[in-house]
C-alpha cells in the first residue's frame, strides 16, 4: 500500500469526541493493547489526522504517526508502535525466504508462512509466541508479520485468507497492501 | 484500572542511523555497507552480534543452494542500484546551481526569486516560511512558468538569502548559489 515515496497531505487536528472514539476502537481491535493504551494515546494529547493517498488517513501524536486506516477497514497500528508493544498483537512469522520479498513490497504469499521456518497459529505447541493464545485467525483480522531469525515485526496487515485455511491449500496471497518497514509509510516525515 | 498498575513497559527498539531500519533488517535496504559502518561505530556490541560470519552462515544455511544464490544476486543487484542511485544523486547535486534573482518589480521595488532549492533535498514550502519569519516579509511558494517552483521573498534580500544559506545549510557549496538580477521584467509588457 505505501510501496511508493509519498509526502502527506493536509493535518487536522481530530475532534475530541472522535479521539474518543477512535481510542475505543483500538481497544477493541487490540484488547491486548489495553495496559498500554494511555502511554500511546493519552487522554489529554491532541491526535492529528493526516490524510495519505490513496484515502488512507493517519492518526498521528506529535510528529509521530501511530494508527492508519485505508477508509473503514480496521485501524491498523504503525510498525513503530508494534515494536515498542509487539505482545500485544496477534503474529505471524515468516521464513528467512520471504522476508527481501515482503520488504520489497510484494504481497505476502502462503507458502513463507507454512514452511518450516514460518508459523502459524492452531498449533498446540508453543501457543505463547502468537499473542492470541494460538488459536486460528479468521480472514480479515489484523496481524503482526515476524521474520524468521528477527527480532522485531516486519510487516502489518490484513489477513486475506483465515489461517485455517492456509494450513490447506498452502498457496495463494496471505496479506495484501500491508505496512512493512521501509515503505513509504515508515519514512513519512510528519514534523 | 488498579489491577494494570504495572503494564510491561515499551520494549525500546534501535532503529539504524543510516537507512531508519531496525538493524537486522539493514541487510535488505541495499545499503548494508554503510549500515554496517554506522552500526559498529555507534553500538560495536550489536554490531559484532550481526555481522559475525557464523551468524551468516547459519541465517544463509536455512535456505536452499537455489534460494540462496537468487538472494545473493538480488542483493548484489539492489546494492549496485542504490551506489548508481546515490552517485547519480551527487553528480546531480554537482551541477545543480540555486540562482537567487533579484527582479524590479517596480521603480525601487524587489522581489526576490529562489530557484533551484529543492535539487538539494530542502523543503521549498518550510524554507519559504523560513524567509518570511527572518526577513520579516511576505515570502511564498510559486510556480514557475516552466513548471517548476521556487520561493519568491518581497523586498530585495538577495545578499541576506546567500548569506542564510551559506550558514544553514553548509552541505551546498558556494560555488553553487549564483546571484543574478534581472531588471526589465515588466519592460517586455
Amino acid at each position: 500500500m505505501f510501496k511508493k515515496d509519498f509526502t502527506a497531505g493536509s493535518k487536522t487536528k481530530v475532534k475530541s469526541s472522535a479521539q474518543r472514539a477512535i481510542r475505543a476502537k483500538v481497544v477493541e481491535t487490540y484488547p491486548r493493547l489495553e495496559p498500554h493504551i494511555d502511554e500511546i494515546l493519552p487522554k489529554k494529547e491532541q491526535l492529528d489526522l493526516v490524510k495519505l493517498p490513496d484515502r488512507v488517513s493517519l492518526y498521528s501524536l506529535g510528529n509521530e504517526g501511530l494508527f492508519w486506516q485505508h477508509m473503514n477497514d480496521p485501524i491498523i497500528p504503525h510498525l513503530k508502535v508494534i515494536h515498542r508493544y509487539p505482545w500485544a498483537f496477534q503474529r505471524l512469522r515468516i521464513d528467512r525466504g520471504a522476508i527481501r520479498f515482503v520488504l520489497s513490497g510484494a504481497t505476502l504469499m502462503v507458502p513463507g508462512l507454512t514452511s518450516p521456518g514460518g508459523r502459524l497459529p492452531g498449533t498446540a505447541e508453543d501457543s505463547e509466541v502468537y499473542g492470541n493464545g494460538g488459536t486460528d485467525i479468521a480472514a480479515g483480522e489484523v496481524v503482526v508479520v515476524e521474520a524468521e531469525g528477527k527480532e522485531n515485526a516486519c510487516m502489518v496487515g490484513v489477513l486475506k485468507m483465515g489461517t485455517k485455511e492456509m494450513k490447506e491449500k498452502k498457496k495463494g496471497p496471505g496479506i495484501e497492501n500491508g505496512h512493512y518497514v521501509g515503505d513509504g509509510l515508515w519514512k513519512l516525515d510528519l514534523s | 484500572m488498579a489491577e494494570t498498575a504495572t503494564p510491561r513497559p515499551p520494549k525500546q527498539v534501535l532503529y539504524c542511523g543510516n537507512c531508519s531500519l531496525p538493524p537486522e533488517y539493514c541487510e535488505y535496504g541495499g545499503t548494508t555497507k554503510k549500515c554496517a559502518d554506522w552500526l559498529e561505530s555507534k553500538h560495536p556490541d550489536l554490531h559484532s552480534k550481526l555481522y559475525s560470519t557464523d551468524a551468516a552462515a547459519e541465517g544463509l544455511s536455512n535456505l536452499s543452494v537455489d534460494a540462496q544464490k537468487r538472494a545473493e544476486k538480488d542483493a548484489q543487484k539492489k546494492a549496485a542500484k542504490a551506489v548508481a542511485a546515490e552517485s547519480r544523486e551527487a553528480e546531480r547535486r554537482a551541477a545543480s546551481k540555486i540562482i537567487i534573482k533579484r527582479v524590479e518589480r517596480n521603480k525601487r521595488k524587489y522581489v526576490t526569486e529562489v530557484s533551484g532549492l529543492e535539487q538539494f533535498g530542502l523543503d521549498l514550502k518550510k524554507i519559504a516560511k523560513e524567509f518570511g519569519k527572518k526577513f520579516a516579509t511576505g515570502s511564498s511558494v510559486t510556480k514557475t512558468a516552466a513548471g517548476g517552483e521556487e520561493i519568491t521573498v518581497q523586498g530585495d534580500v538577495s545578499d541576506d538569502v546567500f548569506d542564510w544559506l551559506q550558514e544553514n545549510h553548509e552541505e551546498i557549496p558556494e560555488d553553487n548559489i549564483e546571484q543574478v538580477e534581472d531588471k526589465k521584467k515588466k519592460a517586455a509588457a
